[in-house]
């Protein structure tokens, strides 16, 4: 063995992710009544405030906008957490890649299961919108899969946070530098044409505004070629971060 | 026993910054044999467990488990490995059985052996009467019955047990001691680290002893204790002064000595004749330990 040999990375190993998989769905049959209520009624609170502003039917509005911010809500911020107490507290990593998962397999079967969770509670608020008033339409159904797919990379996100934190204190200044302006300026609330210059650009570079105008053109059937583009916006971000997690992690859990 | 050898080690390093946690360790570990790494916290027996699950990879040396190669092929090492941590890191929110059914895919237990697979871990961890009851409602002992029955669910050809017993009661430290005296009857390999004498002379084949990251002293510990302390050794109680005394005749004499509080003991004085006076016992494990590495251990 050389000096500075690396364990074997780069390989996903299907059994291996599976493991990971089931370990979380068998862990969620004991909590899934409060992540279900927590994701349900805030949604519901919030439409029955705002299904009508002005007269207007602001609905059709936020109610697809918040699709995005539920995505967040679900993925973001239980990868950060729950991976921060997962190897500092519960130890739970270290009892995993004791068996036959690498850090590789274990960050995308978390990431997978965090967006797969974040693609079913994005929809709620959409769900909640139609009692509210929002029509229906069968670009809808295209709606879970776009959760899912701004899930993997907002898990991802949270799951590289938690890798490079030391504390839980380290969050407060990714909630407040980073997720709270992103959210801000996803255009859920408001359009983005309404904001200053420089508040639209980073918008346009902003994962959750690409998710938001997704979710508005698959719900309003407005989908175009620029959507693809969004949707490949999505997939790199995913990806790139995807890449940075599992190094963030491997740094964590490999001594 | 054979000579196969489950563990090979030769030369390993392992630094954590300026810390040399482990310092150029040679270790053997024949197939069917138990093995126990015993020394002080610190010493780097953990450092050691984790080297061999290639959660931590060494800075130099080789490693081989299995006839694996570490740490480029240690997912293979794994899948036939069973690692009882220090640390409880069960699931505590999950039953008895929910925690072996997620460690049964975790260990790729073909679907149609799982359910005997659960069943076997569960009555060989004697939680038959808990299974369905959650970790955080298990006792101390029970949940590391369970942490040894979830390393044990894929029947591995090794288990790594990293201190088994440490911070549990004498009368669970036996029962563990009773499980993991069958596993070894029936032939499992075992790799143990332990800072309990007890421990180390009543379950281990050979020992291990290390200290500061180094194996000071390797063999059978009747062996060890022949070699190093010889057969007798003779406590000399007294003020500190005439202990001061005591231990400078014994230097005196060629003869080692080990202070413990309020007495001496002198070692290997079978082989001598000598002046001393005092109460006379068997040599023992710690006696070797202590005179090696200059450390006293529990």
């Amino acid at each position: 063995m050389s000096a500075v040999e690396a364990r074997q990375l780069g390989r996903l190993e299907r059994p291996a992710i599976t493991g990971v998989l089931v370990r979380e769905l068998v862990n969620f049959s004991s909590y899934w009544r409060a992540s279900t209520f927590s994701s349900t009624v805030e949604p519901t609170i919030f439409g029955s405030l705002v299904s009508r502003v002005g007269g207007f039917p602001y609905v059709e509005f936020v109610g697809t906008g918040t699709v995005a911010t539920a995505v967040l809500f679900s993925s973001a911020f239980p990868a950060m957490f729950g991976t921060f107490v997962k190897y500092k507290f519960q130890r739970t990593y270290d009892a995993i890649l004791a068996a036959p998962v690498d850090t590789e397999e274990l960050v995308t079967g978390e990431a997978i299961w965090i967006a797969t969770r974040a693609g079913v509670y994005g929809c709620v608020p959409m769900i909640v919108a139609i009692f509210f008033g929002l029509d229906l339409s069968w670009g809808m159904l295209l709606v879970p899969l776009i959760g899912w797919l701004a899930g993997l990379g907002w898990a991802n996100f949270g799951i590289m946070i938690a890798g490079f934190a030391s504390s839980f204190e380290n969050f407060n200044y990714v909630v407040s530098a980073v997720l709270t302006p992103l959210f801000l300026l996803a255009g859920t609330f408001f359009p983005l044409s309404t904001l200053p210059r420089w508040a639209q650009i980073l918008g346009e570079i902003n994962p959750l505004h690409q998710c938001v105008q997704l979710v508005r053109d698959a719900v309003f059937l407005n989908l175009s070629w620029v959507d693809l583009l969004r949707a490949g916006y999505l997939v790199l971000f995913a990806l790139v971060l995807w890449r940075i997690a599992i190094h963030a992690m491997e740094r964590k859990l490999i001594d | 026993m054979t000579d196969e050898l489950a563990i090979r080690l030769r030369g390993a390093v392992k630094r954590y910054g300026p810390i040399t946690a482990v310092d150029g360790l040679d270790l053997d570990v024949p197939v069917g044999t138990c093995v126990g790494l015993l020394g002080p916290n610190g010493a780097g027996k953990s450092t050691t467990m984790r080297l061999l699950t290639a959660q931590a990879i060494a800075d130099e040396g080789e490693i081989e488990v299995l006839g694996f190669r570490l740490p480029r092929n240690s997912k293979a090492a794994r899948a036939e490995c069973g690692v009882v941590p220090q640390l409880d890191n069960l699931d505590v929110t999950l039953t008895v059985e929910q925690n072996l059914l997620v460690f049964s895919h975790l260990y790729r237990i073909p679907r149609a052996e799982r359910k005997e697979a659960i069943e076997r871990a569960v009555q060989m961890a004697n939680l038959d009467a808990r299974r369905h009851d959650k970790v955080d409602k298990l006792s101390g002992g029970m949940r590391r019955r369970l942490l040894i029955a979830r390393a044990l669910v894929h029947r591995p050809r090794l288990v790594l047990l990293d201190e088994p017993t440490v911070g549990l009661d004498p009368q669970v430290r036996q029962e563990l001691w009773a499980l993991i005296d069958a596993l070894r009857s029936q032939g499992t390999t075992i790799l143990m680290s332990t800072h309990y004498i007890e421990e180390a002379q009543r379950l281990a084949d050979t020992v291990l002893i290390m200290s500061h990251g180094q194996g000071v002293a390797n063999g059978p510990p009747a062996d060890l204790v022949l070699e190093h302390a010889g057969r007798e050794v003779i406590e000399v109680y007294g003020p500190p002064a005439r202990l001061a005394e005591v231990q400078t005749e014994a230097a005196e004499a060629g003869l080692r000595t080990r202070r413990t509080g309020t007495s001496i003991s002198i070692l290997g004085v079978d082989a001598n004749g000598h002046p001393f006076e005092g109460e006379r016992r068997p040599a023992n494990l710690e006696d070797v330990f202590v005179l090696l590495t200059g450390e006293e251990i529990e």
